[in-house]
């Protein structure tokens, strides 16, 4: 059980990395699509400079997760996987969407058409975290049941719901701010800046009114999640979210836009942490807890070695990644 | 029963377009690491507008390889759920290792694409070769996973459920030496002769850019060159390995109907299930025994030691014809490429020789996926060979031809917008100035 754990855990790091890189990435897609005002083109130009040289790198940590999940979880992949079959599908055409039209619009010498390719990469990039957010909400709502190792709620219900799709805008406002934020310390002129400070507290706005919204559907269609983030160690997470994301408005309004990103990303640590001590004991609620369909131990413990082994050859190569191409 | 059909058509339609882009990740990185370390040498600046060519239509396949990998990934349990649930522990660790393959190669072709100014030559082409060499990783985690299915190992198989699993065991099925080596000299050649075709194509077009194409030409020319010439005989092993380990797959792709000694070898002609025999083929007496157990003598096991209804789709004869029939034409033009250099007579200046490279371009990756599937439609019925059936293992999902149909849509209309990209690059390479992005 506690190799299981061990796991779980990582899973929950790895979509903490993948939200605080690969969502800052559909954010910026998000941007790109809400680009507004006389400084709309050079927006957009900032955008694309800053996820070119590193989409691609950020977009593994969802591969990492996915293999995580069905090497240490098979049980639970094999059922979300029935169960949540048409958000998938539409996630999955949403990711080929947007990475394929992004690198088309830089590479295509037919000018004409990137226009076509901007519009696609930016659609997409708001399909991807609606769909993301839908499917990890329906991991909550008790609406996939199963019998015999397979689910047997159908191929709608799991996943259409209000809660769910509450969800769903609450990624896209994380991602969306997330973006936002980081956009602050990568423009170089004041003007730019100044667009995405704005747009930083729009979408904190719109974070706390999402995030509102689903605590409150989930009172009557999430309730174990509900219960465990209002009781016991639960809302200390609500408080690090707040202060973060309060710390993170103040340090933009003193320009300090490095520190701004800090706590930006502490609002994501603090709201993915959350959810995962809030959906624990369980993958799947109510019928998957953790150690239900579990890997052996065997190969539990193999993956973490591989793990352990991997990260100390890929944070350097991160690092050095980042190094070349971000401010510090 | 149609519902599986989908699923299997659809996970087909992904690998059958996810591998050239997969295969051009192997490769290219290869290629644009020699040209790259040709230039620090020759500071000839040919050299490094090439690199600067080639890696812009890597970063274009990358991308698409990139997602429509992520695609797979997710439609193993999407279509696939049972498989997934038993298989994961056992293969999840190799795809796990890809993981962090694909990771490095993701870092590292982000700096490589992006960073010519601000590292040093060195660095850069440091770069270049962790992309190579992760591209050539990842293919060998994956096809480790591809090796279990086909020859599983590393478990206790009781009352349906996989269990006392051996993760490590797993990973080291006796398939995983010849698919790896077959595969990635496969994607090397695939690479790099489409590479030469289209670089043979601007030179028999005429281009004022001519001493660029034809180092262009040479250089993928003579990369593929020595996996041309071995792929035979890796092949040859690969063949040795199905016979021993799964006697129906062999039987099924030669479309071998008796067990007999002295078995033939047919080449060509038309097979026919129902009557057991196959018209107009080229016979060589004992040539199947020989190729299977090196022993013209040898006794080859016969699709009749088999129940009908397990037998392989009859296009795996064909898709194996036609493999070997593209890597025989691919040697025929090596043996052609080693005469020329032998009478010192530079490549590129035979128009007969770029002419029929240009048209064999290419039969690489045409062989590459032929050969894909003679392995995974040979492995028919089973998802684990000899444990798990695929009719048992599809999802429950009704109306998978929904996905099936926006999936193969999508696809098509990807490939078709990869191949303007690269057109657009092509007729751009042959003038004088390239315009530049």
């Amino acid at each position: 059980m506690i190799l299981a754990e061990a796991v779980a855990l990582t899973v929950l790091v790895v979509l903490v990395l993948y939200t605080l890189t690969g969502g800052a990435d559909f954010g910026g897609g998000i941007w790109d699509l809400l680009a507004t005002g006389p400084r709309r083109v050079e927006q957009r130009r900032l955008i694309e400079q800053a996820i070119a040289p590193v989409w691609e790198a950020n977009h593994v940590w969802l591969i990492v997760a996915i293999v995580l999940i069905f090497t240490a979880f098979p049980l639970a992949f094999s059922v979300a996987s029935t169960a949540l079959h048409i958000p998938l599908i539409i996630l999955l055409i949403g990711i080929v969407m947007r990475g394929t039209a992004f690198t088309f619009r830089q590479y295509d010498l037919n000018r004409e058409s990137r226009g076509k390719w901007s519009r696609l990469f930016a659609g997409s990039s708001v399909l991807v975290p609606l769909f993301l957010g839908i499917c990890l909400g329906s991991l909550s709502t008790e609406t996939i049941r199963v019998a015999n190792t397979a689910s047997i709620s159908g191929f709608f219900s799991p996943w259409i719901g209000w809660f769910q799709l509450s969800v769903g805008f609450f990624t896209l406002s994380l991602f969306a701010y997330i973006a936002a934020v980081y956009l602050t310390v990568e423009a170089k002129e004041s003007a730019i800046r100044a667009d995405f400070v704005r747009r930083s507290y729009l979408s904190a706005i719109s974070l706390v009114f999402t995030g509102f919204v689903t605590a409150l559907l989930a009172r009557s269609q999430a309730p174990h999640l509900f219960e465990r983030l209002t009781q016991s160690w639960g809302p200390w997470f609500q408080v690090s979210g707040a202060l973060c994301l309060f710390t993170c408005a103040w340090s933009l309004l003193r320009e300090r836009f490095r520190f701004a990103r800090v706590f930006a990303a502490g609002v994501a640590i603090s709201i993915l942490a959350g959810w995962g001590y809030a959906q624990y004991p369980y993958s799947i609620i109510p019928d998957i807890p953790l150690n239900l369909g579990t890997a052996p131990e065997a190969t539990l413990r193999l993956l973490l070695i591989l793990l352990a082994g991997g990260s100390a050859f890929l944070f350097p190569a991160l690092f050095w990644l980042f190094k070349i191409f971000k401010k510090y | 029963m149609e519902n599986l059909l989908f699923a299997r058509s659809q996970m087909a339609i992904s690998l059958i377009f996810h591998i050239i882009f997969a295969a051009i990740g192997i490769g290219m990185p290869a290629l644009m690491v020699i040209t790259e370390a040709l230039w620090l040498r020759t500071r000839d600046p040919e050299y490094l507008s090439l690199t600067k060519a080639w890696s812009k239509g890597t970063a274009v396949f990358f991308a698409v390889g990139a997602v429509s990998g992520t695609v797979l990934s997710f439609e193993l349990g999407l279509l696939f759920p049972e498989f997934m649930r038993q298989a994961g522990p056992l293969i999840g660790p190799a795809f796990a290792l890809e993981g962090f393959a694909f990771f490095a190669e993701g870092i590292f072709l982000g700096i490589y694409l992006y960073a010519w100014n601000r590292i040093s030559p060195k660095l850069h082409l440091a770069a270049g070769v962790i992309v190579a060499l992760s591209g050539f990783s990842s293919a060998i985690f994956v096809l480790i996973s591809n090796a279990w299915m086909n020859a599983p190992q590393g478990f206790v198989f009781a009352n349906g459920e996989f269990t006392q699993i051996q993760p490590l065991v797993a990973l080291q099925s006796p398939f995983v030496l010849h698919l790896t080596v077959h595969m990635l000299a496969a994607a090397y050649i695939a690479t790099a002769l489409s590479v030469a075709a289209i670089h043979a194509f601007a030179l028999l077009k005429g281009t004022p850019r001519r001493s660029f194409h034809q180092k262009a030409f040479t250089t993928a020319f003579l990369f593929a060159l020595p996996f041309v010439l071995i792929q035979p005989l890796v092949g040859h092993f690969a063949g040795q390995q199905v016979a021993k380990r799964q006697p129906l797959k062999l039987a099924a792709l030669e479309r071998h109907y008796q067990t007999s000694k002295r078995a033939p070898l047919h080449i060509g002609g038309i097979s026919d299930d129902e009557k057991k025999t196959i018209r107009g083929a080229l016979l060589i007496p004992g040539g199947l025994s020989f190729l299977a157990h090196t022993d013209f003598n040898a006794e080859v096991t016969g699709l009749d030691a088999f129940p009908r209804e397990d037998w392989p789709h009859p296009m795996v004869r064909y898709a194996f014809q036609l493999m070997v029939l593209f890597g025989m034409i691919l040697v025929g033009i090596a043996a052609w490429g080693i005469l020329l250099w032998l009478r010192k007579r530079p490549l590129t200046t035979q128009r007969r020789f770029l002419q029929v490279n240009f048209l064999t371009g290419p039969l690489g990756f045409l062989a590459l996926e032929a050969g894909w599937i003679v392995t995974e439609v040979g492995r028919q019925p089973w998802v684990i060979y000899g444990f798990l059936r695929t009719k048992d293992a599809v999802t429950p999902m009704p109306g998978l031809f929904i996905p099936l149909i926006v999936i193969s849509l999508v696809y098509l209309v990807l490939g078709g917008t990869v191949i303007a990209i690269l057109r657009r690059y092509v007729r751009n390479s042959f003038q004088a100035e390239e315009t530049h992005l």
